[in-house]
């Protein structure tokens, strides 16, 4: 092999940079990019921002200026909120030393350990951390793609797609049918297709008490479904048609412009249809190439993924073995994570790995349930220890309390995400 | 007339300041269930408890008085609670001495419990069926006060701040560390010994909330006192 000298001056210069990237790293501030401000990626940027006090540069890619949470945008639906309540803007995070820039991450080169954004700028990163939530698996439900989601919305990502959904449910004909598809598993908040029954059922029974719901479910079991199950026997009797995968339920197919939903060979017309497809990682993870299938297989220690020890992937992209897809799940990884990072970067002190999770839902008014769990890394995932959950037939003051305290972990976690 | 009623305050004061004595100390669980026989033909308690004649007790600390929900009250208690009564240690132990000297029209056919130490172990006993949050804190006394059998080595554990730190991140997921109380109590500012009597009542579960006790049970004593050494001082 000859050197010519386009080839020379390469090597050169990448020899060069090789030799200097540590002194960079040692003369300047460490870079930390994080993709996706939500309850993962936002608490994260937080954190390293606060615990590393400036030692840490910390930028925030996020294209919303307002970040509307999946979570408590059922009780949106059910009437129980304003969109607006839902909605947090990243201002606290800016003044708390984040450097929050609303664009989309399009690229990352992982040898050149860089970022491309939409907007055109390339951003270095010694960490990347992702948390770009979830996509929908194309094709997952016959007949369904994004150019339908205004005839047939998922509102699976919080904001225009719940204020349709909502804006639908309330043009329903008297006694009109609301159909839902639910999805396979794994999937981001695993009650939250049940909670959403729950709360459409509620805002039925109080403006159009003859309407029906629908839902076709591919799954046999869901999550607190005998809570849910008794909730809708005790509030709703007779409104929800739950069709499981044993009577056909995952045979399903829509028509979007016909308004038609076909649960196994049988053809129903709705007057509003929500489509909650199957899920993967946010195409973000895909474009690192540090996803192996629909999710990003992560170190349970530290959150790092499998395929690139500097690239760390959050919440419900990854696949990290037993913890929900859950905004608290995600909440719990990042402070993991940034304890690692920031140990990584700084030389501060890296203490053992903990998770929770608890995922409250609301049935009816002041009839809250929950689930929950803690967590431990082992070698290979990120075991389950110990866990709870509501019984049926808990009394109301119980009840009204988990509602109460549900209301407290939102006040609680928007603060621990956006400062 | 303000002649006539300063010797009533003060007198009032006194017997407030006298009765917080003997329940600030923890009253005897078992002798409270006795006493709690007085009551029980109008009142349920405990599991799968409902309205009777009286409304059931479970939850009460912290709640409204005529606060139980689906049960018909006397005026006069609705007044009472309108009025801002919140039952509490120090409440139930003036209205167990004298109900109509509190709610003069109250339905509750019962003269009244005299002996301090009577209603000290009732309320004591009435407190086990109560995890309402808004009275978790020691400060809001809970009739156990700081009755507990921790180890003194446990307590003298000096917690190491910056270990609390990092494991708080498990707390502000819910609990705000600016302070706000709303459906989950703050935990901020706390008295460290309480803290951690505090945590290993759930631990031991001796306090009866699901979450709480499922986060304490793997939080080692060390664990507990850096905890608390980093909420004792925090400010945000």
């Amino acid at each position: 092999m000859t050197l010519n000298r386009r080839s020379f001056i390469g090597a050169s210069v990448a020899a060069a940079a090789a030799l200097s990237a540590p002194m960079v790293k040692a003369m300047g501030k460490p870079r930390v990019v994080v993709v996706g401000g939500g309850a993962g990626g936002a608490t994260a940027a937080r954190y390293i921002a606060k615990d590393s006090k400036g030692a840490v540069d910390v930028t925030l890619i996020e294209p919303t200026r307002k970040y509307y949470t999946c979570f408590f945008s059922n009780l949106y639906l059910g009437g129980f909120k304003d969109i607006e309540d839902i909605g947090h803007t990243y201002g606290a995070l800016a003044a708390g030393g984040v450097n929050v820039v609303h664009d989309w991450a399009v690229g990352v080169d992982r040898n050149a350990k860089t970022v491309s954004l939409a907007g055109g700028a390339v951003l270095p990163y010694d960490n990347l951390i992702l948390s770009p939530g979830i996509d929908f698996v194309e094709g997952a439900v016959e007949g369904w793609d994004v150019s339908a989601q205004n005839a047939m919305p998922h509102a699976y990502k919080a904001g225009s797609q719940s204020e349709l959904l909502k804006a639908q449910l309330m043009a329903m004909p008297e006694g009109g049918v609301f159909a839902m598809v639910a999805p396979p598993n794994p999937f981001r908040c695993p009650p939250g297709p049940y909670e959403r029954v729950s709360m459409v059922a509620h805002f039925l029974k109080e403006n159009n008490p003859t309407a029906k719901i629908i839902v076709a479910d591919p799954k046999s079991k869901f999550s607190k479904m005998g809570l849910f199950q008794e909730g809708w026997a005790n509030h709703y009797e007779g409104m929800v048609d739950w069709i499981g995968e044993d009577f056909g339920g995952g045979n399903v197919s829509v028509d979007p412009s016909a308004m038609t939903v076909t649960i196994d060979g049988e053809v129903t017309k709705v007057d509003v249809c929500n489509v909650i497809p199957a899920m993967k990682a946010g195409r973000i993870a895909e474009l690192a190439g540090v996803t192996d299938g629909n999710w990003a297989p992560v170190n349970a220690a530290d959150m790092s993924t499998k395929a690139d020890a500097d690239i760390y992937v959050l919440g419900d992209a990854s696949q990290q073995g037993d913890m929900p897809k859950s905004g608290f799940s995600a909440n719990s990884q990042a402070k993991v994570c940034a304890n690692a990072v920031r140990g990584a970067l700084t030389g501060s002190k890296v203490f053992p790995a903990k998770f929770a999770n608890t995922c409250w839902s609301l049935i009816a008014p002041n009839d809250g349930v929950k689930v929950g769990a803690t967590y431990e890394a082992t070698a290979e995932k990120i075991a389950k220890v110990d866990g709870f959950i509501s019984q049926t037939g808990e009394t109301s003051d119980v009840r009204k309390a988990t509602y109460m305290e549900s209301e407290g972990w939102y006040s609680g976690i928007t603060n621990d995400m956006m400062g | 007339m303000w002649r006539g009623l300063f010797p009533l305050t003060l007198l009032f004061g006194l017997i407030l300041s006298l009765s917080s004595v003997v329940w600030a100390q923890g009253g005897d669980l078992d002798a409270g269930k006795k006493v709690f026989k007085k009551c029980q033909g109008c009142h349920q308690l405990g599991e799968g408890a409902e309205h009777r004649i009286g409304p059931h007790l479970n939850a009460l600390f912290g709640r409204k008085a005529a606060g139980a929900a689906e049960f018909k009250y006397s005026k006069s208690f609705k007044r009472a609670g309108a009025g801002g009564l919140v039952w509490h240690a120090d409440t139930l132990d003036t209205f167990l001495e004298n109900p109509r000297a509190m709610t003069s029209g109250t339905r509750m056919s019962f003269a009244g419990i005299k002996k301090a130490e009577d209603r000290a172990n009732l309320i004591a006993y009435l407190r086990e069926f109560s995890d309402n949050p808004a009275d978790i804190p020691e400060a809001d006394p809970t009739a156990r006060g700081t009755d507990h059998d921790l180890d003194p080595a446990i307590l003298a554990l000096q917690g190491d701040p910056e270990y609390g730190a990092y494991l708080s991140g498990e707390c502000t997921t819910c609990h705000q560390a600016a302070g706000g109380d709303a459906g989950i109590p703050s935990i901020v500012l706390w008295p460290e010994d309480d803290f951690v009597v505090a945590m290993h009542a759930y631990k031991n579960q001796k306090r009866i909330h699901p979450v709480m006790q499922m986060i304490a049970g793997r939080l080692g004593d060390e664990e507990i006192a850096a905890l608390a050494a980093y909420f004792a001082v925090l400010e945000e």
